[in-house]
């Protein structure tokens, strides 16, 4: 009898297809750490081993890049050069800072997490289903959709949250789901090509000071740039100017037209900021009047300054994807660990990766709602099986084999596949 | 008594309460007990528990002179100083998780309950799992 305080959830299982013998899976490849990154359902794309995550079209983020570095580039090249001399060296200085500036906001815009919702584990999403599906139980004849809204009252204003059904979640007020990437995004303001991501929560101050700076980068360089034609035009005449600087003429073209656009969405972008008004809930005109007599902005703090400051200096939460956390090889865990086991093993949200080991769909997967995206994109959808507690009895009927990770009473912990059937019961009595 | 084994919650009952928004989009739990612990665990403790879970949020959402300083400072190094230190919003957190672990193991576990960090559930939910019997000794 197992004398363990606790006892293990073995669920010892057979493949009936291309499962390799036990001895012959290679110890290494199942010990093989596959980070959050790798199964992350949404369609992201991650680099630097998911410390950067962007949207998967990425190009046009890559012509902004290129321009603003050529121009400042050309900037700094020749223009400051002459100007360095002849006015001021505080010039090129001013204008190195407010580069670095603008690709510091541009990257922290572009790569990290907007404010992505992790979607829904499964235990949620199916305890959200009963609670849903349960008015409807009266009438067997008569089907119903189930309500798909929740409606919440905030400061007075009726907000109504929609439920995600990719997610599996109602999505918080605020938040919506970026069709592009397929999460849903705290306080979703829009998805911008130019950055190559979505712009929320986490990263609209970084979207905001960077549109800003890039408009004061833009009227300097302009400015400079006329300031050093019309200094040379003074020697010669302004024809002979251009000729003697024609990246200035570069310059000036592609700051003139940049200017206008990147200005005004500035300004536009200052409004929604001070009126705490998301883009996304300004297009649909949540708040305006016509909605109703008595709709009004519930998030907004009242003065200028206080939106302001909660928008560009309020606190921001961390990343809740947890990108470079390591999936943990088991069925739903939650476990409660003590001092020698590492942040990265009390994960949750863990899957059952190597799909392609394990043979089919897999049991109380928690591969929080859309399975294979990553791994084997042709499995079924999950089915949902329970796990016995006690070990399955030799002469069962089993579906699959499945890596289980248990901690030993000696502390140890093990990842291992389970023996056959028949030997379960011995092999995790004797405690190994 | 260090020897808390990994339980697999896929065999617990597990509860699930839901955000509060009433305030705001804050990070805020609901307050209300779960039929489901009736009997099981004191309600006056859980309520302790979640009120203080709610409370560490509380800090680290608000706008404080903080939260100001540190925002315009990492501001002023074109952020590259969030990439050396923790912001506040993190350190209270980590001071749930701690809490939350303490809790655990001095009053929920031998209760039969166990509660998870809500960050490891992305803030939506605060789960609470009904440990069965077999696991719970």
């Amino acid at each position: 009898m197992n004398e363990t305080p606790y006892s293990y959830s073995a669920v010892s299982t057979q493949s009936p297809s291309k499962l390799p013998e036990p001895e012959e899976v290679p110890s290494d490849k199942m010990a093989k750490k596959v980070r959050r990154w790798e199964v992350f359902p949404g369609k992201n794309k991650f680099h630097c081993n998911g410390r950067i995550m962007m949207a998967r079209q990425t190009g046009i983020f890559y012509l902004t890049c290129t321009l603003i570095i050529v121009t400042s580039g050309l900037f700094f090249g020749f223009d400051c050069v002459y100007l360095a001399q002849h006015v001021t060296p505080a010039i090129p200085a001013i204008g190195g800072a407010l580069f670095i500036f603008v690709m510091a906001t541009l990257f922290r815009t572009s790569f990290s997490d907007p404010g992505v919702i992790p979607r829904a584990s499964l235990d949620e999403a199916a305890e959200l289903e009963r609670q849903m599906e349960v008015p409807n139980a009266g009438s067997p004849g008569t089907y119903r959709p189930p309500p798909r809204t929740k409606e919440v009252v905030i400061k007075g204003q009726v907000v109504k949250l929609k439920y995600c059904f990719t997610c599996k979640l109602f999505r918080p007020p605020r938040a919506s789901h970026c069709s592009l990437c397929d999460n849903c995004v705290d306080r979703f303001d829009h998805h911008c090509p130019w950055v190559g991501n979505c712009v929320g929560k986490r990263n609209y101050r970084y979207f905001y000071l960077f549109i800003l700076s890039l408009s004061v980068h833009c009227i300097y360089i302009f400015a400079c740039v006329l300031t050093n034609l019309i200094l040379r035009a003074q020697q010669d005449n302004f024809l002979t100017a251009m000729k003697e600087s024609p990246a200035s003429i570069v310059e000036a073209v592609v700051c003139f037209f940049s200017v206008w656009s990147v200005v005004g969405l500035s300004g536009f972008h200052t409004y929604l900021a001070t009126s705490e008004v998301t883009t996304n809930e300004d297009i649909k005109g949540s708040f305006t009047a016509r909605r109703g007599a008595d709709s009004f902005n519930p998030y907004s703090k009242g003065s200028i300054f206080k939106n302001c400051s909660q928008v560009l200096c309020g606190p921001v939460p961390p990343s809740l994807l947890d990108r470079r956390g390591y999936v943990v090889p088991d069925s739903s865990q939650a476990h409660h660990v003590s001092g020698p086991e590492t942040q990265k093993e009390r994960e949750s949200n863990s899957v059952n990766v190597r799909h392609e080991y394990y043979g089919s769909t897999t049991v109380t997967n928690q591969k929080t709602g859309n399975m294979g995206t990553n791994t084997a994109p042709d499995l079924p959808p999950p089915a949902v099986v329970t796990t016995a507690d006690e070990m399955l009895p030799a002469g069962e009927n089993v579906k699959k084999r499945e890596m289980i990770s248990y901690q030993t009473p000696d502390g140890t912990i093990n990842n291992k596949l389970p023996p056959l059937n028949g030997d379960s019961q011995s092999a995790l009595v004797a405690g190994n | 008594m260090d020897n808390m084994a990994r339980l697999s919650s896929s065999q617990c009952t597990k509860v699930f309460l839901q955000r509060d928004f009433t305030e705001g989009t804050g990070v805020r739990f609901q307050n209300k007990f779960p039929q489901e612990l009736e009997g099981k665990i004191d309600r006056a403790i859980l309520e302790r528990t979640i009120n203080t879970v709610n409370s560490i949020y509380l800090e680290a959402e608000s706008l404080s002179g903080r939260t100001y300083c540190e925002s315009c400072f990492a501001c002023m190094t074109a952020y590259i100083a969030y990439l050396c230190m923790d912001t506040h919003y993190e350190k209270c957190l980590k001071k749930v998780a701690r809490y939350i672990e303490e809790q655990n193991k001095t009053v929920f576990v031998q209760q039969g309950l166990m509660l998870v960090d809500p960050a490891e559930r992305g803030l939506r939910v605060f789960e609470i799992c009904i440990l069965t019997e077999q696991q719970n000794r």
